[in-house]
């Protein structure tokens, strides 16, 4: 699997996911600059990382959205290529119309660092087949703008079609507000684009990959990929 | 020297924050009277904050020296050795006046200073830490700062991308008008790629690099180094803007230019900018500065050399640059959208030369404006001794129960998670132990290795006694580090106290200073780096004097570290240490008995040292399943800590003929509980190393088990531990 994991100016994730793409893909991702107008070729997996792209100090990821790069990666897209997009980067693929909805401010008004459990609503896409449907898995977020709020009908399309991927759950599965730590809409916490190549997710599953750290639960989705590249080839 | 600037009058220089003597000596030092420029220079220079004139002779007793230490204090942080090739540098730094006027801005650029610290040096952040003292929680404006100062830590750490792990939290009246915003910062760096500030060769370019200058933080230092009056809202101008976007893009820019060899030496823009960051490095390197004001990249338009010189915009940095090197450092800066200008070079004259539209703005002695400001010793009192309060004599108010419920419920042992859930604590995938316990551990890079971090204080004992205060808050982070399994390798002081001039609180800083020292002697456990806040005082009234301690110690693997939860049931609880009893200034006298009284507990170095060593051989060869520090609220509060983490129960009995409230709730030093699934075995280990030791019970069930008291629900007193700070916070402001 080789991936290319987007730098923009005030991104401060990408080490951590650079870190979780080695030890499970055994190969050392390729930065990718912001101002650079194509990608490596023969990218596999694109990956725009977590943090304060320009340090968000407009509405999250709308910057990012319109960097020289983005061009590069919607026509990745459109090729079929696969884009994970975690935190911030879900906020810029929401910003770059790869995604539909957009990423609100918590319910709380404020930041939020802690572990959370997702309910894995899917298997049967690249990004989720390292889980089971139904599994529960425990990832941590931190985030202050992670609200996910689109209109009825986006809604009830990312719904019918099942494009949503994981949901703030309770540890035993259970959709509960107590379990929602920002208010997101159904309990969003990522979701796909049509075609099933794009995932947007708000928690940081790249840093729960590490046995001798604890957690491993994050593992699956790269382990997924992994798997899914290897049965393509 | 330009005429449009104001003359100089008596008045103007009591602005600026100078005593009449010091001016004095200043015209002595010069033959002849400064201009306005360089009376702000000098301000800045010589104000308490930057040249630590009521301090100075007093910190020099503090040991700093180690085999394993690479820089002592005096840089912009300390260095130590923790092999591999590799160096740890950290130090802490208050900003505690900007945050009580204005608490999100103060507090963000209060963490962007300290990690610009860490970062000059070469090093990479991997931590932050923050040490925060609050008002009464009844205090009207207390409800404004903690929710201001704790989102600006956040907002600031978070977006640079560095986990904060780490601090304390506490609450007091003392505080009402003056907060305490302690923050610390750790990173690495390879063990001979350190960044100094001395500058060396001449006619070397002095180059500006980072986010342009600004009319913000004027005179910030000198507001720092006075009380507040009535008029503290009044100086909000003085406080500066934090942009943490920018400094996460200087930090990248930095280590690239580093990398590349380009750096000959440099500093951050912190207290005083320009000036104090061009003075230091010229001074240290025996070198002359000159600076050239007109090619200072400004925001603002028809900025003065006065304003230029005294600016603390944030984000900024100066570098001696090896001149061959300019266009690749240049390129590098460029490229992450900074700001680079060659602004001055270095002179072989020792003076301190700035120019500004062609005219000579200030032409000082640049050895004399660092070296030789004023260095006070002022008269001081000793405070006097506090009765020991004998704990036979103290009823107590409510059952052993009912105070536990009470203490930990109360504002400084509650659960701090509302504060650090809103710190990105996990971010760089190294973070092994979260906040809540006794030591925040770190992974260094892919490990094995990890570093242990704590920052501790006991202000009321401080206050009591200066002396054992002092010695206390080292023991403390002593203390905490060896229970999560590490060597306390050093530490980073953060000396807050209220106005030098006054007697008294001389006194405390004196008396603190001497039991710092004489801990750290008797610990080897040597001070590498500091700061030091004075005039913490509203009104006349001053603050608790608070000697934050900010240690760092070494875990040979991080897999091996300990936490204070207990592991499973049905297994030994046992006390590591004497057990006197000890109520002088302890929680469940000021919570429960509503008393703040008497001599704190003595602190038998040691006992500490060897109690430590013990906890750690325990550690290290397994025999301990959970280990936890005892400390505020004593035996019985650390024991619920143990048991909510785990939501695992204990069933306990005081041992015979003690006296229950002081046994349980004592604060003697030099303690530990600990869990073992083989008591015998610690027993006999610690008869051997001469430690006392004694089983007070055994885990298991959801309840905890007194005697013959009312058994305790863990998840009722899981719901008072996290109920009362989201509940505070929440109510209306």
């Amino acid at each position: 699997m080789k991936s290319a994991v987007l730098q923009f100016p005030g991104i401060n994730r990408e080490r951590d996911m650079a870190r979780a793409l080695r030890l499970i893909s055994g190969r050392e991702p390729t930065m990718v600059w912001h101002a650079d107008t194509e990608l490596p070729a023969g990218t596999d997996l694109v990956v725009i990382p977590g943090g304060f792209s320009y340090g968000d100090y407009l509405r999250c990821g709308a910057i990012a959205a319109r960097a020289p790069i983005m061009e590069a990666v919607r026509s990745f897209v459109q090729k079929g290529g696969l884009v994970l997009a975690v935190c911030n980067g879900f906020q810029i693929a929401c910003e770059s119309g790869l995604l539909p909805g957009v990423l609100m401010r918590n319910a709380q008004l404020r930041f939020i660092c802690r572990d959370v459990y997702l309910r894995v609503e899917r298997s049967d896409t690249p990004f989720t087949h390292g889980y089971n449907a139904g599994q529960v898995i425990r990832v941590p977020v931190a985030h202050g703008e992670g609200n996910y709020i689109a209109d009825g009908e986006t809604i009830a399309r990312l719904e019918g079609e099942g494009r949503v991927a994981f949901r703030y759950s309770s540890p035993d599965g259970m959709v509960d507000p107590n379990w929602n730590h920002n208010g997101a809409l159904n309990a969003i916490a990522g979701i796909i684009n049509e075609r099933g190549n794009v995932l947007g997710m708000m928690p940081h599953p790249e840093n729960h990959v590490e046995a001798a750290m604890g957690r491993t639960d994050g593992r699956g989705l790269f382990a997924g990929l992994m798997d899914h590249f290897e049965r393509a080839a | 020297m330009t005429s449009r600037e104001p003359a100089i009058t008596p008045e103007l220089i009591a602005e600026h924050g100078l005593k009449p003597d010091e001016y004095a000596r200043i015209v002595k030092l010069m033959g002849r009277e400064p201009s306005f420029t360089e009376l702000g220079i000098f301000s800045a220079m010589w104000n308490e904050h930057c040249s630590y004139k009521s301090s100075k002779i007093h910190l020099r007793t503090l040991p700093t020296k180690a085999p394993w230490v690479i820089q002592g204090p005096g840089e912009n942080a300390g260095v130590i050795d923790i092999g591999d090739g590799l160096a740890v540098v950290f130090k802490m730094e208050s900003h505690n006046h900007p945050s009580y006027i204005e608490p999100y801005q103060g507090a963000a650029t209060g963490v962007g200073g300290i990690l610009r610290d860490v970062f000059t040096m070469g090093a990479r952040p991997i931590a932050c830490l923050n040490a925060l003292s609050f008002g009464d929680p009844s205090h009207p404006k207390t409800r404004r700062v903690v929710a201001g100062v704790v989102a600006g830590i956040g907002g600031y750490g978070n977006s640079f991308g560095v986990p904060t792990v780490g601090g304390e939290v506490r609450f007091h009246r003392r505080y009402d008008g003056n907060c305490l915003v302690n923050a610390m910062a750790v990173g690495i760096a390879a063990k001979d790629k350190i960044f100094y500030s001395a500058a060396s060769g001449v006619g070397m370019p002095i180059v500006y690099l980072g986010s342009k200058t600004g009319r913000d933080g004027i005179h910030g230092a000198s507001m720092a180094s006075a009380e507040f009056g009535a008029d503290a809202e009044e100086k909000r101008p003085t406080v500066q803007v934090g942009d943490p976007f920018s400094e996460k893009l200087l930090l990248e820019a930095c280590l690239e230019i580093m990398a590349e060899g380009c750096v000959i030496a440099i500093q951050d823009m912190g207290a005083a900018g320009l000036t104090c960051s061009a003075v230091e490095m010229g001074a240290k390197g025996d070198l002359g500065v000159t600076l050239d004001l007109d090619k200072v990249p400004c925001r603002e338009t028809g900025m003065s050399a006065y304003e230029m010189m005294l600016s603390e915009s944030q984000e900024r940095m100066l570098m001696v640059l090896k001149p061959e090197k300019e266009k690749l450092a240049e390129s590098i800066f460029r490229k992450w959208g900074l700001d680079f200008a060659v602004i001055g070079e270095t002179t072989p004259s020792k003076r301190f030369l700035i120019r500004h539209g062609g005219t000579v703005m200030a032409d000082l002695p640049i050895k004399e404006l660092g070296d030789e400001a004023p260095v006070y010793e002022r008269p001081f009192a000793e405070s006097v001794k506090l009765p020991i309060i004998n704990a036979a004599s103290v009823k107590p108010p409510m059952s052993i129960a009912d105070a536990l419920e009470k203490l930990i419920g109360s504002p400084d042992l509650c659960a701090k998670r509302w504060v650090f859930e809103q710190y990105d604590h996990v971010i760089l995938g190294n973070t092994v132990q979260r906040p809540g316990g006794d030591a925040a551990v770190v992974r260094v890079n892919e490990g094995p290795k990890a570093l242990a971090l704590t920052s501790d204080v006991t202000p009321r004992y401080c206050e009591a006694d200066p002396f054992e205060g002092g010695k206390q808050a080292v023991a403390e982070a002593y203390r905490n580090l060896s229970a999560v399994g590490s060597r306390p390798l050093a530490l980073t002081d953060n000396l807050n106290f209220g106005n030098p001039e006054r007697r008294e609180i001389m006194g405390q800083l004196v008396g603190c200073i001497r039991g710092i020292g004489e801990a750290a002697r008797a610990l080897d456990f040597p001070i590498v780096s500091g700061n030091v806040s004075l005039y913490n005082e509203t009104n006349g009234r001053a603050i608790l004097p608070t000697p934050t301690i900010g240690g760092v110690g070494l875990l040979d693997d991080f897999t091996k570290s300990m936490t204070l939860a207990f592991k499973a049931e049905g297994e030994s609880i046992l006390l590591v240490g004497a057990m006197q009893g000890w109520l002088g200034q302890s929680l469940y006298l000021r919570e429960v008995c509503g008393r703040e009284e008497g001599a704190p507990p003595p602190v038998d170095l040691a006992a500490e040292r060897r109690n430590a060593e013990f906890i750690r051989t325990l550690i290290r060869d397994g025999l301990a399943t959970a280990v936890h520090d005892i400390s505020d609220g004593g035996i019985l509060v650390a024991l619920a800590e143990m048991a909510m983490a785990s939501r695992i129960g204990a069933v306990l009995e005081a041992p015979h003929g003690a006296i229950a409230h002081a046994f349980w709730f004592g604060e003697d030093q030099a303690r530990y509980v600990v869990t073992a699934k083989d008591h015998a075995a610690v027993e006999q280990r610690a008869k051997a190393a001469s430690v006392p030791i004694t089983r007070i019970g055994a885990t298991g069930g959801r309840v905890i088990v007194l005697g013959e008291e009312r058994p305790l629900l863990l998840e009722a007193l899981v719901d008072r531990f996290e109920g009362w700070l989201p509940s505070y916070m929440a109510e209306s402001r």
